[in-house]
């Protein structure tokens, strides 16, 4: 299957956009759960200001929120998909520029030292494009604009063997407490397990990244997602930080191998706008999803 | 619980009168500042043409569109989406912000520290929340940009906006001591230990 970059270019510059526009399905049905759940009258009232500016982003073919966040581009390639690898790099880069600049939106991307901006969300590895790869014919391209609030409540801890489990439930909870409402809860909490210090990161963004309903696929990881999202929501801090039942939509988890001297924990965090937005390349054309 | 609705600039009398879990309606003028332009006039030096004595700034960065200058868009500057950033990473210029510009009013998501308070107490101002990520309706409150200072920092220049009905708004931090913040993460550091047993934690 061959793959045009003018196609790719396209598709990375309109999932940008799509990305901010539309909250994907599992984030809405996540709103309704958590309000209908919710017991605080505060809280009550923000979740309901939460789901109305989803209909009115939507409504007024505007952005949900206006951090335009760091664009994240996760690709999978499958089999047969024919394209020079770094033809598939320009491209989304070149999409990515285009969409803030043709929309326009706002660059929220600075070089870290001079903090010069650009006026193009990109600069030096950013946007950071993942590759993967898959066995079905297709290519993927997801998008996430990574808001700054939450990403800014990013912690890694290198406990040690000694401390077992209970280092990584005590440092997820303190990491909620720690975050408060600065994550512009509720939140989806991921969390990273294992790896060496840089992997347990990766898997937390992927953790917090991935969608509501979906569980990780390790089962004792499974296990332990489960009763941390329950654990986070009894500690009443709730949307915003102002109090209530509905700290997170839950915690992911996900889970690597470690060395046996090591036992790393990672927590990185997604706000309520959990946006992302994907497109798959098929023989039989592009179709865009979430 | 009082609702206030304030027609832009206000006094300390009228600040002082709000108190945590009242509500705000902001009408008139809203300046929006940010990261880059609070340090910019607070360590680099910098000063504003803008007289923000008696106002509220909002901790944002819009994103906006450059279009020609005309009665409706004086900067060349249309909105396109106006939302909030979380205000913890600019505590420290709540008290230059009042002492130095006269702010009366900061409106942030997710609270301010105990400096801030304490300069709402001594100097007479509040924060008032909105809700973080609701940058859609939000927008839908702002009428115009009508100037914009320090614009070489652009996005996060110095932005005045023309606002109506722009809330009703949370007071979460008051002239008298008062923090949501506080009371809610108290509370949620006491419920700390149970949560862990529960988990097994020993």
């Amino acid at each position: 299957m061959r793959i045009d970059p003018a196609q790719v270019e396209e598709v990375a510059r309109e999932l940008y956009i799509r990305a901010l526009k539309i909250l994907p399905p599992d984030i809405k049905e996540g709103f309704r759960r958590l309000a209908a759940g919710e017991t605080d009258a505060t809280a009550k009232k923000v979740l309901g200001t939460m789901i109305t500016n989803i209909t009115i982003a939507e409504d007024t073919d505007n952005l949900l929120c206006q951090d335009t966040g760091i664009p994240i581009y996760n690709v999978t390639i499958g089999r047969g998909v024919d394209i020079p690898g770094v033809e598939l790099q320009r491209a989304i880069r070149r999409g990515c520029e285009r969409a803030t600049k043709e929309h326009p939106l706002r660059s929220s991307v600075v070089h870290p030292i001079t903090r010069r901006n650009e006026h193009t969300s990109c600069g030096p590895g950013v946007p950071p494009i993942h590759i993967d790869f898959c066995d079905d014919e297709r290519l993927v391209i997801e998008m996430i604009p990574k808001g700054s609030g939450s990403e800014n409540n990013s912690w890694l801890k290198m406990a040690i063997p000694a401390e077992g489990v209970d280092a990584i439930k005590t440092f997820v909870i303190d990491c909620v407490l720690e975050a408060g409402g600065k994550t512009c809860p509720p939140t989806i909490v991921g969390v990273g397990i294992g790896g060496t210090s840089d992997l347990c990161v990766t898997l937390a963004k992927q953790a917090a990244t991935r969608p509501l309903g979906t569980a990780c696929e390790d089962k004792e990881g499974a296990a332990l997602e489960k009763i941390l999202s329950e654990a986070v929501n009894t500690l009443g801090v709730g949307p915003q930080g102002l109090g209530g039942d509905s700290t997170s939509f839950a915690v992911h988890v996900e889970v690597a191998a470690t060395h046996i001297t090591m036992n790393p924990v990672a927590v990185n965090m997604q706000c309520h706008s959990a946006r992302r937005a994907s497109a798959s390349f098929t023989p039989a054309g592009v179709e865009y999803g979430f | 619980m009082t609702h206030h609705t304030f027609q832009m600039p206000i006094t300390e009398a009228q600040v002082r009168a709000l108190r945590v879990n009242d509500t705000v309606t902001i009408e008139g003028t809203l300046f929006g500042i940010r990261d880059a332009n609070q340090i910019a006039l607070f360590d680099k030096g910098r000063v504003t043409r803008f007289d923000m004595k008696g106002h509220a700034a909002i901790h944002t960065a819009p994103n906006v569109r450059k279009v020609s200058k005309s009665a409706e868009h004086p900067t060349g500057y249309a909105p396109l989406c106006v939302g909030t950033t979380t205000s913890a990473r600019m505590e420290r210029f709540t008290r230059p912000l009042m002492d130095q510009l006269g702010v009366r009013l900061i409106i942030g998501k997710g609270g301010l520290g105990a400096g801030s308070l304490q300069a709402f107490s001594e100097l007479g101002g509040a924060y008032v929340a909105i809700i973080g990520g609701t940058a859609a309706l939000e927008t839908t409150w702002v009428e115009a940009i009508e100037d914009v200072d320090l614009d070489d920092l652009n996005p996060e220049s110095l932005w005045k906006f023309r606002v109506k009905g722009f809330g009703p708004l949370l007071v979460a931090m008051d002239s008298h001591g008062g923090s949501l913040y506080d009371e809610v993460d108290r509370k949620a550091r006491a419920r700390r230990a149970n949560t862990l047993a529960k988990l097994g934690v020993k």
